[in-house]
């Protein structure tokens, strides 16, 4: 139905763009054109769609929620709670579609008897609201083009609004992010107190916490303190810092100072190929070799080692992260104007002393912002510890010890069916806003670090 | 010159030669660091392009088929049993075995040996009644065997494959019937729960859907935002607003778009669970700030005199950017778009959570069927336990990095083929 109503209307707009053009060649015999004949198409294909489709969408989005408001408007005065609203309202929608298998009672049949009733009311509605608007719009530019009115300014304007719509897009996802995350997240600190979710030192979702076949608020207190899991990921990001800054660093600085043109051109690609590689191929890579051969070197040390360790998976991120390092320090390195460098070779420095004691604290601002860059990358990573560095949240700062990160305990938690409305999927929300928060918090650090730095030597 | 000063000055030169070994020190690491890695997965991966085959003979007898027509149909072909025919195949082996020990040599075969034998009479109606030679799917545990990489010197309790199959596939093996081919069912079958059986087929598919879901939604509005961003935004704070947006967005880490999906697509719009359509749409979200960046980098890149000329000949602003600076900077826009949907491609955990792990043993025909996609395939493989997956990660390993390099390299051939150089 939907699909048919908007094929029909494209392919209005497409007539009307070829009726237009015609159009303007009739009119062309008589007067003067304020525009390509094109234009006259464009204007009435613009009319013809663009008001329908929006009616249009605005009516989809819109819909569902009102006709659910008005079937539950019979359930009103029995008392029941917002689940056991919507559970009704999904066995309603089922028995319309014919795929309820549970028990019918008259009530519900009456319910659903009323929303195939609606759904037809709103269907037909629908239907001749988009024709009202289309004979209304069309007619409206219709006799424009016949007044030959400017008809390429109206279009401009229109496409300009089109690109601005387009451009919103990107605000619409962050609001879209920060809407999912806080909607789920809010309800879960309603069930569990915020401040035991950000102290509490015992993370384990799994547990039962229902007694008595009510969530018991005494036992949800030790299940969700996500500090062993805080301190996981900053753990693990830590051992990849160790790995990835001295690598990429230093590789960052021989590219930039040493490297003759041939191996620049080579070198740094190929390093850049370790951040193109899947984040699942580098997990794979971590839990079948690394993780085995540190067990091994540890157990020859004659130390206990889990096969799931934290240094497994945190060297390993380190080494997908060298080339973020690497090629951002190499780039602030190489925009610090040659005549820091000259100064300092005049008055007798060597290469070393002059990229130690010059250009790396002249590029220091930028050097630290990809840096940040790097350790939010850290912070986000998900699947190298999800496969590799366990999933049980230990407290532990041992890197031979397995820890779970807040990633990798939402892939645990989300993974197979969720069940809307448990704490258990909801804190899955939570550990996302608040990894949200953290990357959000870097990045903005970092980018106006490197802004500032840019303009220093702009 | 004194000898302190002397000394100073080598101890300088010192200093400056181990300062520049640190570096090359460093580059090796990382290049080694790569070196190893695709050394690691090319080993373990290659021999899954292989596949294991026992040969034997089967009797294709009209009363084991149970068979009553003179000159059978199809259907009669379709729905005879094949039961007794396909373990009596196997069975032959060993005439000497006794029949409670016959799961032994059973086990040596896929499970879906029957098919196996079934599909061949279908093909060639002709052998009913005839013995011939035919080949199975050796299991995973005589595949990984015949690979060489499973060691057989461990103790029999300890191992999959037992002496007495062991014996039975050195004989095999002596006479020529373990047959080593090219694993075609590799690239043609869906997942399976038996190594053996496991292809790329239904998540190959799966990602292909994504990546063209992902393609329509992103593209369009990221050039269209790219255009209004560069050529007709005002200056003013809410520009910069949507500015920042983007370059945020595009640190946000995977898993949160994910969460997204999940909240959204799934919870509110109610859109189809575990399908490329989803993964699509979540994927297009991420790479979104991606192809704006890069957009707006090769619109940057025209130079204004392109403009002038167009605005000086009467050109209205609309058609300055729609047919000179747009067309002029397509090049640097395409290919930024192939190394953002590259990136995507390679994405695993936002897949994960919108639920694309889901065991599929079909091949998806549309975006809306239930289908994983390469790199969940890597981490569903890797999960489970049984030894033959590990060749099989390998091999899907390699599969997603040659798309990613030809991913790569199209983009490299666009930005320099068509890419105009302004000097």
């Amino acid at each position: 139905m939907n699909l048919i109503l908007v094929t029909f209307i494209i392919l209005l707009a497409f007539t009307s763009y070829y009726f237009g053009r015609k159009k303007a060649l009739v009119i062309q015999s008589s007067q003067r054109l304020t525009a390509l004949p094109k234009f006259y198409g464009y204007y009435l294909a613009a009319w013809c769609a663009a008001p329908a489709l929006i009616i249009f969408a605005l009516w989809s989005v819109f819909e569902p929620s009102i006709v659910k408001t008005f079937i539950l408007q019979d359930y009103t005065d029995q008392n029941l709670t917002k689940n056991e609203l919507q559970l009704i309202y999904t066995k309603v929608k089922a028995l319309a579609a014919g795929t309820y298998t549970g028990n019918i009672t008259n009530f519900l049949d009456e319910s659903a008897n009323k929303y195939i009733q609606l759904k037809g009311i709103a269907n037909s509605a629908k239907v001749a609201i988009i024709l009202a608007i289309l004979i209304f719009s069309l007619s409206f530019a219709y006799r424009s083009v016949q007044k030959n009115d400017r008809m390429r300014e109206p279009v401009e304007i229109f496409l300009k609004w089109v690109l601005f719509v387009a451009s919103l897009g990107a605000v619409l996802v962050t609001i879209g992010i920060v809407f999912s995350l806080l909607f789920e997240a809010i309800r879960f600190f309603q069930a569990v107190k915020i401040f035991d979710f950000i102290f509490g030192t015992h993370w384990y979702p799994a547990k039962t916490f229902v007694r008595d076949g009510q969530p018991d608020p005494e036992l949800m207190k030790d299940a969700f303190g996500a500090v062993p899991l805080f301190a996981g990921t900053f753990f693990i990001a830590f051992i990849a810092m160790c790995v990835a800054i001295p690598i990429g660093l230093l590789s960052g600085i021989y590219l930039s100072e040493y490297a003759g043109r041939g191996v620049r051109k080579y070198a740094k690609p190929i390093i850049e190929i370790l951040a193109g590689i899947p984040t699942v191929v580098y997990g794979f890579f971590a839990a079948l070799t690394v993780g085995p051969f540190v067990k091994e070197i540890g157990n020859a040390m004659g130390l206990e080692v889990s096969a799931e360790s934290a240094l497994a998976a945190g060297a390993v991120m380190g080494v997908m992260i060298i080339p973020f390092i690497s090629s951002l320090s190499d780039d602030v390195m190489t925009a610090v104007p040659q005549n820091l460098r000259d100064g300092s070779y005049a008055m007798g420095a060597t290469k070393s002393e002059t990229v130690k004691k010059v250009i790396f604290p002249a590029a220091l601002p930028g050097i630290v912002g990809s840096i940040l860059l790097a350790v939010s990358r850290a912070v986000g990573e998900t699947m190298i510890v999800v496969m590799a560095s366990g999933l049980a949240a230990n407290l532990t700062m041992n890197p031979l010890e397995s820890t779970s990160t807040i990633t990798a305990q939402i892939v645990v938690i989300l993974i197979g069916d969720q069940q809307f409305g448990d704490p258990k999927t909801q804190s899955a929300f939570a550990l996302g806003i608040s990894l949200f928060i953290v990357t959000l918090f870097l990045n903005v650090i970092a980018l106006s670090v490197v802004k500032k730095y840019r303009e220093k030597y702009e | 010159m004194n000898s302190f000063k002397k000394n100073l000055l080598k101890k300088r030169y010192n200093a400056e030669r181990r300062f520049q070994w640190y570096g090359k020190i460093a580059i090796g690491l990382a290049l080694s660091f790569l070196a190893v890695f695709m050394f690691q997965i090319f080993s373990k991966g290659y021999s899954a392009f292989q596949k294991t085959w026992i040969v034997t003979e089967v009797h294709y007898d009209k009363e084991l088929l149970l068979i009553d027509a003179e000159s059978p149909s199809k259907d009669d072909l379709e729905n005879a049993d094949y039961y007794d025919v396909a373990y009596k195949a196997m069975t032959s082996l060993d005439p000497g075995l006794p029949e409670e020990e016959d799961r032994q040599l059973i086990q040596m075969v896929s499970y879906k040996y029957e098919a196996e034998v079934k599909d061949l009479l279908l093909k060639n109606p002709d052998y009913l009644g005839k013995i011939v030679p035919i080949k199975l799917t050796a299991s995973d545990d005589v595949d990984q065997v015949h690979k060489g990489n499973y060691p057989r010197d461990i103790p029999e309790e300890n191992r999959r494959v037992n002496d007495y199959q062991l014996q039975i596939y050195d004989m095999l093996n002596e006479r020529g019937d373990i047959l080593l081919e090219f694993n075609i069912s590799f690239f043609t079958s869906p997942d399976s729960r038996e190594a053996e059986l496991a292809g790329i087929a239904s998540s190959f598919m799966g990602t292909v859907f994504s990546i063209l879901v992902c393609l329509a939604f992103s593209f369009p509005v990221a050039v269209l935002a790219a255009i209004y961003l560069e050529e007709f935004a005002p200056k003013n704070k809410f520009t910069d607003f949507i500015e920042v947006n983007i370059n945020n967005l595009a640190a946000v880490p995977s898993i949160v778009f994910g969460l997204l999906g999940l909240g959204i697509l799934l919870a509110v719009f109610n859109l189809p669970r575990s399908t490329p359509l989803v993964g699509g749409i979540t994927l297009s979200l991420m790479t979104l700030p991606t192809i704006i960046i890069a957009a707006r980098a090769s619109l940057k890149a025209v130079p204004p005199s392109i403009r002038e000329a167009a605005l000086a000949m009467g050109a209205s602003n609309m058609q300055t950017t729609m047919h000179h600076t747009v067309p002029l900077s397509m090049p640097g826009t395409l290919s930024g778009t192939i190394i953002g949907l590259a990136q995507a491609l390679g994405e695993t955990a936002p897949l994960i959570l919108i639920g694309m792990v889901a065991f599929v043993n079909t091949i998806p025909g549309t975006p809306v069927d239930p289908a994983a996609s390469l790199p969940v395939q890597i981490y569903i493989w890797s999960e489970s336990a049984e030894r033959g997956f590990v060749e099989k990660v390998s091999a899907c390993i390699m599969v997603l990095l040659a798309f990613l390099i030809l991913m790569n390299l199209a983009a490299q051939i666009v930005r320099h083929k068509f890419e105009k150089k302004w000097s």
